[in-house]
């Protein structure tokens, strides 16, 4: 969170170009105290929904649409209640992670690609962070919830469980006052009550190996500070598999990893993976990393997604400008350039986003049909589409 | 640890030397003398010997003819030993007023302390979890009361509510006037009685500072990472309250609280003066306005000591609780 109200501070510093949103500079302590109360109502309503006891099961009970996915996410809108406006982190999100197959969310930084990871655990910070409208269907072994909608302590039965998540920060994400084995430990003794002790950490000792770490015994009885990054970044996945979950979530697994770690921990989560047969929702903007592990892909774009494919078509055929243009700005070795490419222009202000492409300031393709209303997402193949009026000419799946 | 402990209380002693010497030449050189005192009084009796010579008979009896060098050695041989003189003012053993007035300011300090434990860590950790609520700031104004109020303020309004307005407690004075009729069950209540004002005078005070401490430390670890990876797992919010964010909390409070400790002997000055409890912060305070050396002595040296020791306590507490600053 921090991170997004560092740039939600360095959007403001900038002048929006159309002048459709409100500056910040003009903004009178009167104008952000009204805010702020509005705010305070909106998000107060929403946590007094979300506090009720004893939630009947029907509310958050509901249909797969297609019985072969894991995770089904319909028009996620995740927004930030901040003192200087909304701020659509995640605006209208859909798309499903299939059983057993793995789903490349890329993005640049603040795109909402976190929110969403975070929203599908119900780890956004509230009360300021709400899910405000959407259905996150995810099929567990007897019937099929909706996250957005279920209670916290049967949400707490999920997480971990059935679906984990291994974060970006290996050097802060474990508790440096516990030793790694207990950490270990909690999370299989939480899930399966009634375990004894000796098993729990017969099968702590046994997950530490699984990830490749030699010294299990010692590992099991050392603080994390006692550890390197990527030692950390492994006891983080024995963790998150601990439980064999059906979804795991990995939040930019290996970004605060060097290189030659960050193969190893990738080829570690493929391995995995195979073995306990579960999908896996990677969020990353490394293309390389996406392109080795996803079988789908998902470009998203100031909150929304711009476009969507089997990773095939998405690196073989990028259709929105976007994804064009990230596609161009990695290094390559075989196109030698002096400089690498980079796109030019920055991501439009998150508060009051114009009803128009959010790309179109920054596209070298931007035509007359780009001054329209944001456009609604055009299907290419079967399972291709793009939000890009350029393929307005194929059929139009819906907004 | 061993080691680091032996090493630290050689460093103490040392320390304890230079502590020692600056107190006794600053008590020395202090304008208030207790010789200089009492050679004036008697010198005004009728008949008597003049000023002069008063002082001069006077320094000779209490030693304080040498310099100051030499008579702070000489003080020093004799504490070693275990011998710290006789009061001056209160004509008994140094040691003797000290464990006479001592433990009516442990008791009350160490009552007030442990009150102030339960109530600060409690609220500070609901302020911090409920960050910008009506609860939290109602919690930081009463603890911003707490801190910039003086003492005599608190007290005050206490006495005129429950000694005058309820007519609970007696408005000072450790016993009641019919404490001598009383067996020894009805005693212990009447110095109970006597000591909840002042017990709440020092709680209140302390409070405020304590539990903006714990509400700093709980919302910087309430946003560390590792909570979140807690509520990752599923862990409930009480388990990653309580147990998750609640240690890594202890890490700076246990410092505070090491360094408490020489607090709980040091006395209450203003506090033992408005109630009229026989303290040492009182007795301490009397000794040094009349210049009574060898009290005020042993009083700041204990405090020195006390000083020293909890400021090792709170660092061997801290590997405790905190594995990265284990000592192998």
């Amino acid at each position: 969170m921090e991170q997004k109200k560092g740039l939600i501070q360095k959007w403001f510093g900038r002048k929006n170009g159309r002048g459709s949103a409100k500056s910040v500079n003009y903004m009178s302590a009167k104008e952000i105290r009204q805010i702020s109360r509005e705010n305070r109502r909106i998000t107060d309503e929403f946590e007094r929904v979300r506090n009720r006891e004893n939630v009947p099961e029907s509310e958050y009970t509901a249909v797969m649409k297609d019985p072969g996915n894991i995770l089904e996410i319909e028009d996620l809108n995740t927004w930030f209640f901040t003192d200087i406006g909304t701020v659509k982190a995640v605006d209208g999100v859909t798309f499903s992670v299939p059983r057993g197959k793995t789903v490349g969310v890329v993005g640049e930084s603040g795109c909402g690609k976190s929110v969403t990871a975070l929203s599908i655990m119900q780890l956004v910070q509230r009360p300021q962070g709400q899910v405000v409208k959407g259905e996150l269907r995810f099929a567990t072994d007897d019937l099929t919830i909706d996250l957005v909608r279920i209670p916290t302590e049967k949400m707490q039965k999920i997480r971990g469980n059935e679906i984990s998540m291994i974060f970006q920060e290996p050097m802060t994400s474990l508790n440096p006052v516990f030793k790694v084995g207990m950490q270990i430990d909690e999370v299989i003794a939480l899930h399966n009550e009634g375990m004894k002790s000796e098993e729990v950490k017969a099968r702590t000792i046994e997950m530490i190996k699984l990830v490749g770490i030699a010294n299990a015994e010692g590992v099991y009885d050392m603080y994390p500070h006692e550890l390197s990054g990527g030692m950390r970044q492994r006891a983080m996945i024995a963790m998150a598999l601990a439980c064999t979950p059906k979804l795991i979530i990995a939040d930019e697994p290996t970004t605060a990893l060097d290189v030659t770690i960050q193969a190893q921990i990738m080829d570690l989560l493929r391995q995995l993976k195979e073995r306990i047969n579960s999908s896996i929702m990677l969020i990353t903007h490394d293309l390389g990393v996406i392109a080795e592990m996803a079988d789908y892909v998902v470009v998203m774009y100031a909150g929304r997604i711009v476009e969507q494919g089997t990773a095939a078509e998405v690196f073989h055929h990028p259709s929105h400008p976007y994804t064009v243009g990230l596609m161009a700005s990695r290094p390559s070795r075989i196109r030698s350039a002096e400089q690498l490419y980079s796109i030019p222009g920055s991501v439009p202000n998150p508060i009051d986003m114009p009803n128009y492409c959010y790309f179109r300031d920054r596209c070298n393709r931007a035509f007359e049909a780009c001054n329209g209303d944001y456009p609604p997402t055009f299907s290419i193949s079967g399972t291709h589409s793009a939000a890009c009026y350029h393929y307005s000419a194929v059929s139009e799946v819906g907004k | 640890m061993r080691r680091y402990v032996l090493k630290r209380l050689f460093i103490s002693v040392i320390l304890l030397f230079f502590v020692s010497l600056i107190i006794y030449m600053i008590m020395r050189s202090l304008p208030t003398s207790y010789v200089e005192a009492q050679a004036r009084t008697l010198s005004m009796r009728p008949g008597a010997k003049s000023y002069t010579d008063w002082l001069l008979q006077l320094q000779q009896a209490y030693g304080l003819n040498i310099g100051l060098v030499p008579g702070f050695f000489k003080w020093m041989s004799n504490a070693i030993t275990g011998n710290f003189g006789d009061s001056w003012v209160f004509n008994v053993p140094v040691t003797q007023k000290f464990t006479d007035v001592i433990w009516d300011s442990f008791i009350l300090a160490s009552i007030a302390m442990v009150l102030q434990i339960m109530i600060s860590i409690p609220l500070g950790i609901h302020a911090a979890r409920k960050q910008y609520s009506r609860s939290d700031y109602a919690i930081t104004v009463f603890a911003l009361l707490g801190i910039s109020l003086p003492t005599f303020f608190f007290a005050t309004v206490l006495k005129l509510i429950f000694s005058v307005w309820l007519g609970w407690f007696d408005l000072y004075g450790k016993v009641g006037r019919d404490y001598m009729q009383l067996d020894a069950f009805g005693k212990f209540m009447d110095v109970s009685s006597h000591f909840v004002l002042p017990i709440m005078t020092l709680t209140i005070i302390g409070v405020g500072s304590l539990m903006r401490y714990t509400r700093t430390n709980m919302l910087e670890v309430l946003n560390a990472d590792f909570i979140r990876t807690a509520r990752a797992k599923g862990l409930s919010e009480r388990r990653v309250i309580n147990y998750h964010a609640f240690r890594n909390t202890l890490i700076p409070i246990v410092t505070i609280l090491g360094g408490s400790l020489p607090g709980l002997f040091a006395g209450a000055l203003i506090t033992e003066t408005l109630f009229q409890i026989p303290g040492i912060g009182y007795t301490g305070y009397q000794a040094m306005v009349s210049g009574d050396i060898p009290f005020t002595m042993f009083y700041m040296i204990f405090l020195a000591v006390l000083t020293l020791l909890g400021t090792l306590i709170a660092d061997i507490l801290y590997a405790v609780v905190d594995p990265r600053v284990r000592i192998k």
